[in-house]
């Protein structure tokens, strides 16, 4: 056990951070560059359907110049796909006009809880990663289709805690635990982590990372959030490497009334 | 009411508006409805823009800003006919990221060429859920059927459109019974057409040419309270907001609800930049008169004059980012 916390790694890369940040729902690109840099975050999702694919410099599509590419690792999102064909089509534009060829898979049929469409999500994962993306998709806490990802070449498994926007927490932790249990890539939990503790449970649960936006973008001050959310994931992340203390059922005192014996 | 509406707003759709702007193809139309400005039986001045005319109208609106587009024209089986809508929406795909239409309803077989074009949305209000009111407004052609226009938006999520826009034109009759309606047609489309966006809008009736008086006026604490209750019962459906309403209004209603503004918008064909003036022509009974004129006529007046960069100013001011491409042309491709 050394004091420096795991760096982790997805693909060929390094990540100090642990907290992957999304882009969606700020007020401005001003607030959100500002929340991306307090989050300490190095890579950084946006979806497509915001971007300017054109190539034009399209002022009045122009989040990608709020976020410095040598500052962070861009994960273009393909979120508005609702088929594998859309999601790689979306992909390929993506990649043409932002140069990243990594990938966050997005396919939610379902435009009111944007739950992941598995059968389209595997397809279109194992089309892209033979097109040399490295893919990381978001899915239902699933854990055969985990693995199933994992065998078409993915890069991460992006399980849900709850339904995006949701701000639920981890509702799916006992599905969690059997993907973390089983996995042999990262696992980003990806949605619902709507407050620092859920963050920092994902974290002591062994995920290897989080992905958070609503919670922050939304905040009334989401810069100061954006902080909170790094402290937790830092917190979380050290307390597993460290491995937490069992919960027992009865209780045991600090100052064992029985020290004399030993 | 209102408190919870705004934060289950800003969960579900962050602190962004998206904009878009409509662009009336035609005002040509074979329907008497006894409030609307293009009524066959109102005498106005008419024009049917052709698919360039509507690219050079459209390059204003995309000079303004704006990436979502909404073309709206009369029901007309001649003039604005289903070639004629697929020959627009493919003038202007694939740069504009999303296209929807207001038009007339069609066969699904229609809609399918018009969404393989490119075509994104489509918007049909029943305009009143109460057959009553709804058999004594519309006093001629096909929008009589009420059972046809209820099955549209059905129709246009079988040929493929993705965004499925709904409404009642508030004014018709008792606000609370159409909302009622409102929402139970919502529930019905996110069961039976799950795969497709829903949005509301919530028009309310304004003067318009034939000087239509509402006979249940809908107040402003009324709309609000409309508003609030449809975002309590559906947090994450989209509510659209037209220019139909003054700013003070539009300005309170954005935080509790709203996700969906136009801004500056014309509603009379060639509005913008003049397009299609020198066909203007006047009819009376759906007979052709040719007259001199200026400017086709609107099918009702704006309320709010601002325009979209001022509109942007506004929302910016009040914490909202004004969201113009929040669309990717790619998705709507057809294989």
């Amino acid at each position: 056990m050394t004091d420096k916390p795991q760096r982790l790694r997805i693909a060929n890369r390094e990540f100090a951070s642990r907290l992957i940040m999304g882009t969606g729902k700020f007020a401005s690109g001003e607030v959100m560059a500002a929340a991306i840099e307090a989050s300490g975050a190095e890579m950084v999702t946006v979806a497509l359907r915001r971007a300017d694919l054109t190539g034009k410099g399209d002022k009045f599509a122009n989040i990608l110049t709020f976020i410095d590419a040598k500052k962070y690792l861009l994960l273009p999102n393909t979120s508005g796909a609702r088929t594998a064909e859309e999601a790689c089509r979306l992909a390929r534009l993506g990649r043409e006009a932002t140069g990243s060829t990594w990938l966050k898979l997005e396919i939610h049929p379902d435009p009111r809880y944007l739950l992941p469409d598995p059968i389209e999500t595997l397809s279109a994962a194992a089309t892209l990663v033979k097109e040399g993306f490295t893919v990381l998709p978001y899915i239902n806490a699933d854990p055969v289709l985990a693995k199933r990802l994992e065998d078409a070449g993915c890069a991460t498994v992006m399980p849900l805690g709850s339904p995006i926007g949701s701000a639920r927490g981890i509702e799916t932790r006992a599905s969690i635990e059997i993907i973390l249990e089983q996995a042999t890539v990262p696992v980003v939990v990806d949605a619902g982590l709507g407050a620092p503790s859920h963050a920092a449970e994902a974290m002591e649960m062994g995920a290897d990372a989080v992905l958070v936006n609503t919670a922050i973008a939304v905040a009334a001050d989401p810069v100061r959030m954006a902080g909170a959310f790094k402290g937790a994931v830092e917190a979380g992340r050290i307390a597993y490497e460290i491995g937490l203390t069992p919960k027992r059922r009865q209780a045991e005192a600090t100052s064992p009334l029985t020290g004399f014996l030993t | 009411m209102a408190q919870e509406a705004h934060e289950l707003t800003l969960r579900y759709f962050g602190r962004t508006i998206r904009l878009f702007a409509p662009l009336y193809l035609s005002n040509e139309c074979i329907n008497i409805c006894k409030y609307c400005g293009f009524s066959r039986d109102n005498p106005i001045l008419r024009v049917t823009l052709t698919p360039e005319q509507v690219a050079a109208e459209a390059r204003y609106l995309w000079e303004q800003g704006f990436r979502h587009i909404l073309l709206v024209a009369g029901e007309h089986p001649h003039f604005v006919s289903g070639n004629y809508l697929r020959d627009c929406v493919a003038r202007l795909h694939p740069d504009w990221p999303s296209i929807s239409l207001e038009v007339g309803p069609m066969e699904t077989e229609q809609y399918r060429p018009i969404v393989a074009a490119g075509a994104e949305g489509l918007v049909v209000y029943q305009e009143t859920y109460d057959r009553s009111v709804y058999a004594a407004v519309h006093r001629g052609g096909p929008k009589t059927d009420f059972d046809w226009r209820w099955e549209t938006t059905e129709r246009a999520y079988a040929a493929g459109f993705r965004r499925l826009g709904i409404g009642a034109l508030l004014g018709l009759a008792d606000w609370r019974l159409e909302a009622m309606a409102v929402a139970a047609h919502v529930d019905y489309l996110l069961r039976n057409c799950w795969r497709a966006q829903i949005t509301v809008s919530i028009p309310r009736l304004r003067p318009a040419a034939g000087e239509f008086q509402p006979p249940v006026p809908v107040r402003d604490r009324d709309l609000v309270q409309f508003v609030c209750a449809l975002r309590l019962t559906f947090p994450e459906v989209g509510i659209v907001l037209s220019t139909r309403e003054p700013a003070r209004l539009r300005d309170g209603l954005i935080p509790l609800g709203v996700t969906m503004i136009s801004a500056g918008s014309h509603t009379e064909p060639g509005g913008y930049t003049g397009q299609g003036r020198e066909d203007l022509h006047l009819t009376k009974a759906g007979r052709r008169i040719d007259s001199e004129g200026e400017y086709a006529t609107e099918q009702f007046e704006i309320a709010d004059g601002r325009s979209p960069s001022e509109m942007a100013t506004v929302l910016n001011a009040m914490g909202y980012e004004p969201v113009w491409k929040d669309w990717e042309g790619a998705l709507n491709e057809v294989s």
